[in-house]
């Protein structure tokens, strides 16, 4: 970001005003860009796309009409939402039953600071990335407790508590496995962790000892519980709590808490992507070294592509398991993954010891058992699309 | 202000305020154009239809504050085993033995509260 700006300088724009001035308007103008031309968009489009998905693997066909396919839902939505009375109980904190949507909000979009986009594209290359991400995705907690407990509602108040202990005991989980990498990786900065990778599968950290490996689905599973997403989506359970701690949450407000949740899937993912997946890693290709433009789309789409899987990977697992129990869902956490990711990082300390500069066999072998269970895997899905005689959601354009 | 600018957590400054400021003009706008029809029952709690019944400053059950407390403990341990992660190649087998002391040690913390049953949930 700062390069740039300095070339531009060089080239001789914004002559006679003062350097940081620039840097300040750049910065200003960068994280306005990435709000409303990437993550509004993505978010609205997300939650689209996750209600058409849905309904294809429930034999539906889902939202259609607004715009082609029903892609301008989201736009849609978004208006009628603005349009909506603004309702605040009586019984309410009002400072505080105002001030949570902002909370959970800030606490979700800081996070695209050091998310990147390619290899020169990122708003910030902070050396504490990683750290920074987990601290301010743990800031909406603050923000769900704030809405449950000022909502004055039993409802909200039982889905905020539940929230709150659901986020707090997965984020043990989840920083555990993200220390895995940070052995392997040596740096916290989010473009330095994906540096230390490469563009082929085995060079990704995903595969670079059992122990990554294991972490990945422990990370994954953890996100997914402090999104609440199905099927931990016991703080907003419909058929116990109405809606959690956003009951008494209409309107704008309303809005405001389901952008910040769909637009953290596509955090989820990125994370996933940054840590286990590459990043934006692309094979060198002779004839895009002197076209930095189309060398950058090309990283950016590797990136968005990888990151995106895991957006609909999310869908899907929301599309298919049953809501776990409360006891079930503290017990996976704190009697299972909990022991595991202590070993997962254990693990990883006493391989980085014996082999420092990782083992190859042994990655390249890891790489082939990922293999034989994603054929395995694709081999059983394939088996039940067969057999459910998919003549609604086979068929794309309805 | 030249400090400010130039250090690096400046943008984190500006997506803060940003969002306080997407968020704030957002809702005055829904304020504006949103009709303003409020009535008692309107503002009342919502529970399902019944008439509301008390409030819900009620007491909730104590388990939520101990898996907080927990959280502390194993989240704060987390993040001790951070700046050992980073530096752990210069360390060498030294550091995983004294690291591995302190996991020890939490550990047993661990398997101390679970065998007290502070992991249950009935």
């Amino acid at each position: 970001m700062r390069q740039f700006v300095d070339q531009l300088i060089q080239n001789g724009y914004f002559a006679g005003a003062p350097k940081e001035l620039v840097y300040a308007g750049a910065m200003i103008v960068a994280a306005l860009v990435v709000l409303s031309v990437f993550v509004a968009p993505l978010a609205g489009v997300t939650s689209w796309l996750e209600r058409r998905v849905w309904a294809r693997m429930q034999s539906r066909v889902g939202p259609n009409r607004v715009g082609p396919q029903g892609i301008l839902q989201w736009l849609a939505d978004g208006i009628k939402n603005l349009l909506k009375e603004d309702i605040i109980p009586a019984s309410a904190d009002k400072f505080l039953f105002s001030l949570a949507p902002y909370v959970v909000f800030v606490g979700f979009l800081s996070a695209f600071v050091v998310i990147p986009f390619g290899r020169e594209l990122i708003v910030a290359d902070l050396n504490i990335g990683i750290l920074y991400l987990l601290a301010v995705t743990s800031v909406v907690v603050v923000g769900i407790l704030m809405a449950g407990w000022s909502s004055n509602n039993k409802w909200s108040l039982l889905g905020g508590m539940r929230s709150a202990a659901q986020i707090v005991s997965y984020e043990i989980p989840a920083g555990l496995a993200v220390l895995t990498i940070v052995f392997v990786a040596g740096t916290l900065s989010t473009q330095g962790i994906i540096k230390g990778q490469g563009w082929a599968p085995w060079d990704w950290f995903l595969f670079y000892n059992p122990f990554t490996f294991v972490a990945f689905f422990l990370y994954f599973t953890a996100a997914l519980a402090e999104g609440n997403r199905t099927p931990f989506d016991i703080p907003e359970a419909e058929s116990e709590l109405v809606a959690g701690y956003v009951t008494e949450y209409s309107g704008m407000r309303f809005l405001f808490f389901f952008f910040a949740e769909w637009g953290n899937l596509y955090v989820i993912g990125a994370v996933a992507t940054i840590l286990f997946l590459g990043g934006w890693h692309i094979p060198a290709i002779p004839a895009l070294a002197d076209q930095p433009i189309l060398k950058g789309g090309l990283q950016f789409a590797v990136f968005f592509v990888k990151a995106y899987f895991w957006v609909f990977v999310a869908m899907w697992v929301r599309a298919t398991l049953p809501r776990v129990r409360v006891d079930q869902l503290m017990s996976l956490c704190w009697k299972y993954m909990v022991p595991l990711s202590f070993v997962c990082v254990v693990g990883t300390a006493a391989w980085m010891l014996i082999w420092p500069q990782g083992n190859r066999p042994v990655s390249m072998a890891m790489f082939l058992l990922g293999v034989v269970i994603l054929a395995m895997f694709s081999k059983r899905v394939g088996y039940q699309i067969r057999h459910a005689r998919p003549v609604l959601y086979l068929r794309p354009y309805i | 202000m030249d400090d400010l600018v130039a250090h690096p957590f400046f943008p984190i400054l500006v997506l803060f305020c940003l969002a306080g400021i997407v968020v704030l003009a957002l809702l005055l706008v829904a304020q504006k154009v949103g009709p303003k029809k409020m009535d008692p029952v309107k503002a009342e709690p919502f529970e399902s239809g019944n008439p509301p019944r008390g409030d819900a400053r009620i007491r909730f059950p104590v388990k939520f504050y101990l898996v907080a407390m927990l959280f502390l403990i194993f989240d704060l341990e987390a993040v001790f085993l951070y700046p050992w992660a980073i530096l752990l190649r210069r360390l060498g087998t030294y550091g995983l033995v004294e690291m591995g002391i302190f996991l020890l040690i939490a550990a047993v913390g661990f398997l101390y509260a679970w065998k007290r049953g502070a992991l249950d949930w009935e």
